[in-house]
């Protein structure tokens, strides 16, 4: 891959922890300067939450509790950073590996872990939380991330300098998903729009076993320029590069200036999912070099530089101890779903074939005695 | 007093459209070259001049853009009617159509409903080259999540379309391109029965003839000679693809006892087979006869010079009926 005319990678927050804002970044070195030590506080603790999740849910397909787990260890920075710099009822469209914007937006996370389970194929309610249904197609939720923004700017949400009017849009994918005609599409129909919407890539470098240099030739934050998208690359273990980065896009977004891509770069620690082996495709010196960047503990070393005192950090960690028994006692307690769940929401208006063929089943597993 | 007004096919789309959009300021229409030009086919003629570019509005040449957009747009409040070039061109719009829009409602547990109209004038008849002839609604009917119609004359167009824009679910709208010019009245005051329903065009009680789309004139033509010998064919239009009013097909074939099933798209895992495959299921005492599929072969649709010898017409209906009169 080659970088004619590169841009200097937005990062605040060097691997081992020292903060610098270069002079060029200067206006996203400002946004992290107004955020007060709850909000920073909170980014600590919302990865840590993330990977504490990670790891149990993990567990909890080892145990064949899940019939599968997306990890996404290693990428906390990318999706805490970004996740909070979106705006409440911003409207985030995810891929399927997102659980830590999830935790951003409040989402429930037994919902993330009873599609993984195999109770429903996600369930959540979008308009509750903003945060839209996980999307297994690659690259098929940039589009409907991007039509949406078109209906807000339809709507005359954006550039009116009231934040309780004015809306934008995030869509989240992958390095793998920009391959996807969607994503090109989705580039140029948010372009000739001047839709309000962020392009967050998270670029972990792996698709399953493709490296991100099979999959383009040009760095990707440049992916958008001949559509009309322009884009900046951040260091996605860095979350305050990734607060700042999505904070400014997205408020320019919704202050109607359109489009924007971000490129985080970041790495997938852990496999693909669960059903993965990655010691096939990659050497462990890799991501060993890696974990030497790993976003948790450079913030830690920053934070405690601002002289937060191992208190918090002791309770971050019984607050993990105490979100891990939950997830598992709650998993352990899901029960399967009734049968007439295979036909409610097939369609929201009546219709006489799924109505027929619910009966017909009911009646059958009635007659049958199942499930006793 | 009802109002009548003669318009064809295309032009009574076009009202039905209109009407819609003058209805509910949600009702947005796009697809290429639908803005000043008003579709390849004129259907959306006029429109802009009436809503405006913010209500419609020409999409890039990105089938699966145009329907992943009026997906998000659904999510945001909009119920947008879409339309597609032509039948060979919607297959880069298969994804987002079969994978997205059919599966959201069940997918979000109900949450998010998906009132999107696909418009795509299919069936052949008119000469055109390659992928501007195609028959491909059994891939759609096929699809769970998915309501599919095909109007056949002016008054159905008229209604039907609306009917699909007000519908919550996604439907696509399969129009019979080569009847597009065929004049009909249509009354404007009382809509006809759900868009879901198939209707008796002409009784009879020998065969039932059971088609839809650009094929049901010439099932009609067909019963208008079979007539002049004598024979009295039940022609059904079967208005909906999916789901389809099996009642009203099975009352016709309880009373004639045969059945044939004419269509444009090849036999072969069609429309046709599954209706003939219901009616044997529900109604096999009644049967004094084998199922008939007429359709059009199991190969690409051939060049244009030799679409006529293709595509199945009165005198292929006809042969059928003798086949299951002989019985």
């Amino acid at each position: 891959m080659t970088d004619e005319n590169p841009q200097p990678m937005l990062q605040l927050l060097a691997p081992d922890g020292t903060y610098g804002v270069p002079s060029e970044y200067a206006e996203y070195g400002e946004i992290i300067s107004n955020l007060s030590e709850f909000e920073l506080t909170r980014l600590y603790r919302d990865m840590a939450r993330m990977r504490r999740f990670d790891t149990e849910a993990t567990a909890l397909q080892r145990q064949g509790q899940l019939g599968l787990w997306v990890p996404a260890v290693g990428q906390e920075a990318a999706q805490i950073g970004s996740g909070h710099a979106v705006a409440r009822n911003d409207h985030i469209f995810p891929s399927y590996r997102e659980h830590g914007v999830a935790i951003t937006h409040g989402v429930e996370l037994m919902s993330i872990l009873k599609l993984m389970r195999g109770v429903n194929h996600g369930g959540w309610n979008p308009e509750e939380t903003r945060f839209h249904q996980y999307a297994i197609v690659l690259g098929s939720q940039v589009l409907h991330a991007v039509g949406y923004a078109m209906g807000i700017k339809l709507d005359g949400k954006i550039g009116s300098d009231d934040p309780e009017n004015d809306l934008a849009v995030i869509s989240y994918f992958g390095d793998g998903a920009t391959a996807e005609g969607d994503v090109s599409e989705s580039l140029l129909f948010a372009a000739i729009n001047d839709a309000p919407i962020v392009f967050f890539i998270q670029n972990n470098q792996w698709a399953i076993s493709s490296n991100v240099s099979d999959q383009t030739r040009v760095p990707l934050y440049k992916r958008g320029v001949g559509f009309g998208v322009e884009g900046m690359q951040v260091d996605g273990n860095d979350v305050l590069a990734c607060y700042a980065a999505t904070k400014i896009h997205m408020d320019n977004a919704r202050a109607g200036k359109g489009p924007f891509l971000i490129e985080a770069m970041t790495y997938r620690i852990g496999a693909h999912t669960t059903s993965d082996d990655p010691t096939k495709y990659r050497d462990e010196a890799e991501v060993e070099s890696w974990r030497a960047k790993d976003p948790i503990a450079r913030f830690e070393v920053f934070l405690r530089r601002q002289g937060v005192g191992d208190d918090f950090f002791e309770e971050v960690i019984g607050a993990g101890d105490e979100l891990a028994a939950d997830i598992r006692a709650q998993t352990f307690a899901l029960t399967t779903p009734g049968l007439e769940n295979i036909f409610d929401h097939v369609y929201t208006d009546p219709h006489p074939e799924i109505d027929r063929q619910k009966a017909w089943l009911l009646a059958y597993e009635k007659q049958m005695g199942a499930h006793e | 007093m009802s109002s009548y007004q003669d318009m064809p096919i295309a032009k009574a789309l076009n009202a039905g459209i209109h009407a819609a959009m003058a209805d509910d300021e949600k009702v947005l229409m796009f697809g290429q070259d639908v803005a000043q030009l008003g579709g390849v086919f004129r259907v959306t003629e006029g429109l802009l001049k009436d809503f405006g570019p913010s209500r419609i509005f020409n999409s890039p040449i990105a089938e699966s853009g145009i329907v992943g957009t009026a997906i998000g747009l659904a999510m945001r409040g909009y119920r947008p009617v879409t339309e597609i070039q032509f039948d060979g061109f919607v297959f880069p719009a298969f994804n987002q159509i079969t994978s997205q829009l059919a599966k959201l409602t069940s997918r979000s547990e109900g949450f998010l409903k998906m009132p999107v109209v696909i418009r795509i004038p299919y069936g052949g008849g008119i000469g055109a080259v390659e992928h501007h002839s195609e028959s491909p609604e059994a891939y759609f009917a096929h699809t769970a999540g998915l309501r599919v119609i095909t109007p056949s004359n002016s008054n159905d167009a008229y209604w039907m379309i609306q009917q699909a824009i007000k519908s919550n679910d996604p439907v696509v709208v399969f129009e019979p391109k080569r009847r597009y010019w065929q004049k009909g009245p249509v009354n404007l005051d009382t809509p006809p029965m759900s868009m879901h329903s198939a209707r008796v065009l002409r009784e009879g009680n020998q065969v039932t003839l059971l088609s839809y789309g650009p094929m049901v004139p010439t099932a009609i033509q067909a019963a208008e000679l079979a007539a002049q010998e004598g024979i009295e064919l039940e022609v059904i239009d079967l208005r909906s693809l999916s789901p389809i009013d099996y009642p009203t097909i099975l009352a016709s074939v309880q009373k004639t006892g045969r059945a044939i099933i004419a269509a444009e798209a090849p036999t072969n895992l069609s429309i046709s087979a599954e209706v003939a495959a219901r009616i044997q299921e529900n109604a096999f005492y009644h049967l004094e006869a084998p199922i008939i599929r007429v359709g059009s072969f199991d190969t690409p649709y051939p060049p244009a010079k030799l679409e006529e010898a293709y595509l199945p017409d009165a005198d292929r209906i006809l042969e059928a009926v003798d086949r299951v009169l002989a019985y």
